[in-house]
């Protein structure tokens, strides 16, 4: 699949932003009232304007940007739909979670409820954001049981490699940010070393005999046009598959790196929490736009692939 | 609305014979002339005459070349490639937006270009390629059935069939109600096998494609078999001619497999 950089950028920004609002939703419930206006006030502004950048990024690829306010309507059946409602159904809870955490509102008993209703619900949008990819049976690499853990775990653990350097900001870090973001990173690396193995050796179900009706003697020996057309241009992209492996390997280096920092963070000085942050979101990046790359559409089988 | 019709009252569809298709063109050109002028328009073309021409087509015609089992020959089929209107299709449910839809009267599957956002999503859940993309109107494009031909009353009946359909100069291309059993589309499925593209997708397709005929010939190709010698007086004729012909030198062999030692008749 074509790796569509707005497509990425969402998927990435949105997922750090969400992971950090819920944590932030949790602090709350955990702590109560936060003890310093200024850093409740600026974590929740990065976090929802990671998510608005995301959203907005998002739009870069519609053919009519100004029409996507219909995508709130079909949520009954389309996963993409229920995304955009949870994404916004979330804006109005975490604003006045902000509210009452933060402080400006005085009201302590519902920074608990709310921070929970926060958590779940970027919970929630995440999640139906890998269902869109986990839903679609024509690309078995998306298809796939860890793809939506693998989007909930990153957006956890790029929203903790953000939530520990915002906190020595205004002088507020503690040992379970670095205990969350570790744990979170160790999960990621797991669940992409299980992730990216089993679709290394799963059996190709799909074949071109299949999608022509042929039998296996087929093969491709002309083809429909003078010059690429748009299936090949959006879903024939092998550009990346070149790179994979080594790819692969940088997604697990700048993890590891993520981890070290995070650590030495904790150790040292709480100010190595940025390359924390750093080392988690370039891993991000890499690995979505890997997930799309190394995507292959069944509809390549019209096309010449004999195996999907 | 993209939740899916529980039934439709008619199932239409199209039914693709690849034993006849000759792989001329015709439904692809005569489907790009109509529908960039009807309900689909534009069908644009970018940069059309240049050295990189890319444009959206709603029927694209691949060519296959098949070796048949226990076969060293092989041949080529000629395979048009459309939307498959099914019957639980993908994309009209992943549609955030409602613009696609199946209508519940007679199946067919359309995109609503007021309210196409052009997200795309439809194209990456559709197995068969059906659905292209716009790049100069923004929307997504796909096979309407020629539903601004096959209910149209200012046509005369015979042409109320899509634009593929009636610019097939084999007939390789049926167009029809398969939800009934008994109409001319489902019989043609069922006495020549017609089959589904893709079946294990699950989204039933409603076009069928009717598998190529069994060569007739088992000889291997390119040899022509001589007919077996009868005695008759012309067997006798040419066997006297060839020997007469035939110099005491060898001479090379023209055909491999002809060791008659005597004429073609």
């Amino acid at each position: 699949m074509n790796p569509a950089y707005s497509v990425i950028l969402f998927t990435t920004s949105s997922g750090a932003g969400y992971g950090l609002l819920a944590l932030l939703g949790l602090v709350g419930v955990q702590h109560g009232q936060a003890s310093s206006l200024a850093f409740a006030l600026v974590a929740l502004f990065i976090a929802l304007a990671l998510i608005t950048v995301g959203l907005l990024s998002s739009t870069f690829h519609l053919g009519h940007p100004e029409r996507a306010w219909r995508a709130f309507s079909q949520w009954r059946s389309s996963w993409l739909s229920r995304e955009g409602v949870a994404a916004v159904v979330t804006y109005p809870v975490a604003l006045a979670f902000g509210l009452v955490w933060s402080g400006l509102v005085d009201w302590p008993s519902l920074i608990g409820p709310l921070g929970w209703a926060t958590a779940i619900m970027s919970g929630v949008t995440v999640f139906c954001t890998g269902k869109i990819y986990s839903s679609l049976k024509t690309i078995p690499q998306w298809h796939h049981g860890l793809t939506v853990p693998v989007y909930l775990v990153f957006g956890l653990a790029t929203g903790a490699a953000l939530l520990a350097p915002i906190a020595t900001l205004f002088g507020r870090f503690q040992w379970f940010q670095i205990v969350l973001a570790v744990v979170a990173l160790v999960a990621v690396l797991i669940l992409k070393f299980a992730y990216w193995h089993s679709i290394d050796n799963a059996p190709r179900k799909h074949s071109m005999a299949a999608a022509t009706g042929l039998g296996p003697g087929v093969r491709q020996w002309e083809v429909p046009h003078t010059n690429i057309n748009f299936i090949q241009k959006e879903m024939g992209y092998a550009v990346a598959r070149r790179h994979a492996q080594k790819l692969r390997r940088l997604v697990f280096l700048l993890l590891a790196m993520a981890i070290v920092f995070a650590v030495l963070a904790a150790l040292l000085s709480p100010w190595l929490s940025f390359g924390l942050a750093v080392a988690a979101l370039a891993a991000a990046v890499i690995e979505r736009w890997l997930f799309f790359a190394e995507a292959v559409h069944v509809v390549n089988l019209y096309y010449g692939l004999a195996n999907a | 609305m993209t939740s899916l019709p529980a039934t439709t009252g008619k199932k239409l569809g199209l039914v693709i014979d690849l034993d006849i298709c000759v792989g001329c063109q015709a439904c692809a050109t005569s489907c790009k002339e109509w529908n960039g002028q009807g309900v689909s328009a534009p069908l644009s073309d970018d940069n059309a005459r240049g050295p990189q021409p890319m444009g959206t087509w709603l029927n694209r015609i691949h060519g296959y070349e098949v070796q048949e089992e226990g076969r060293d020959d092989s041949r080529i089929v000629h395979f048009p490639r459309s939307c498959l209107h099914c019957e639980t299709p993908a994309c009209v449910t992943v549609c955030p937006t409602g613009a696609s839809y199946k209508r519940a009267e007679d199946g067919i599957v359309l995109v609503n270009p007021e309210t196409c956002i052009g997200c795309k999503l439809c194209s990456w859940a559709c197995p068969y390629g059906a659905r292209e993309y716009d790049y100069a109107s923004g929307v997504m494009k796909k096979c309407t059935l020629c539903v601004d031909r096959i209910y149209n009353e200012n046509f005369v009946p015979e042409d109320r069939v899509p634009a593929c359909v009636k610019a097939c100069p084999t007939g390789a291309r049926s167009f029809g109600d398969l939800g009934d059993p008994n109409s001319d589309v489902s019989t043609l499925v069922a006495e020549r096998g017609g089959y589904d593209l893709f079946p294990e997708m699950g989204y039933k397709p409603t076009n069928k494609y009717l598998p190529p005929r069994p060569r007739r010939d088992k000889a291997i190709a390119g040899i022509e078999p001589l007919p077996a010698q009868d005695g008759s007086a012309l067997d006798r004729l040419f066997a006297w001619a060839d020997k007469l012909m035939t110099s005491s030198r060898a001479t090379a062999s023209v055909n491999p497999a002809d060791v008659s030692d005597r004429l073609e008749g």
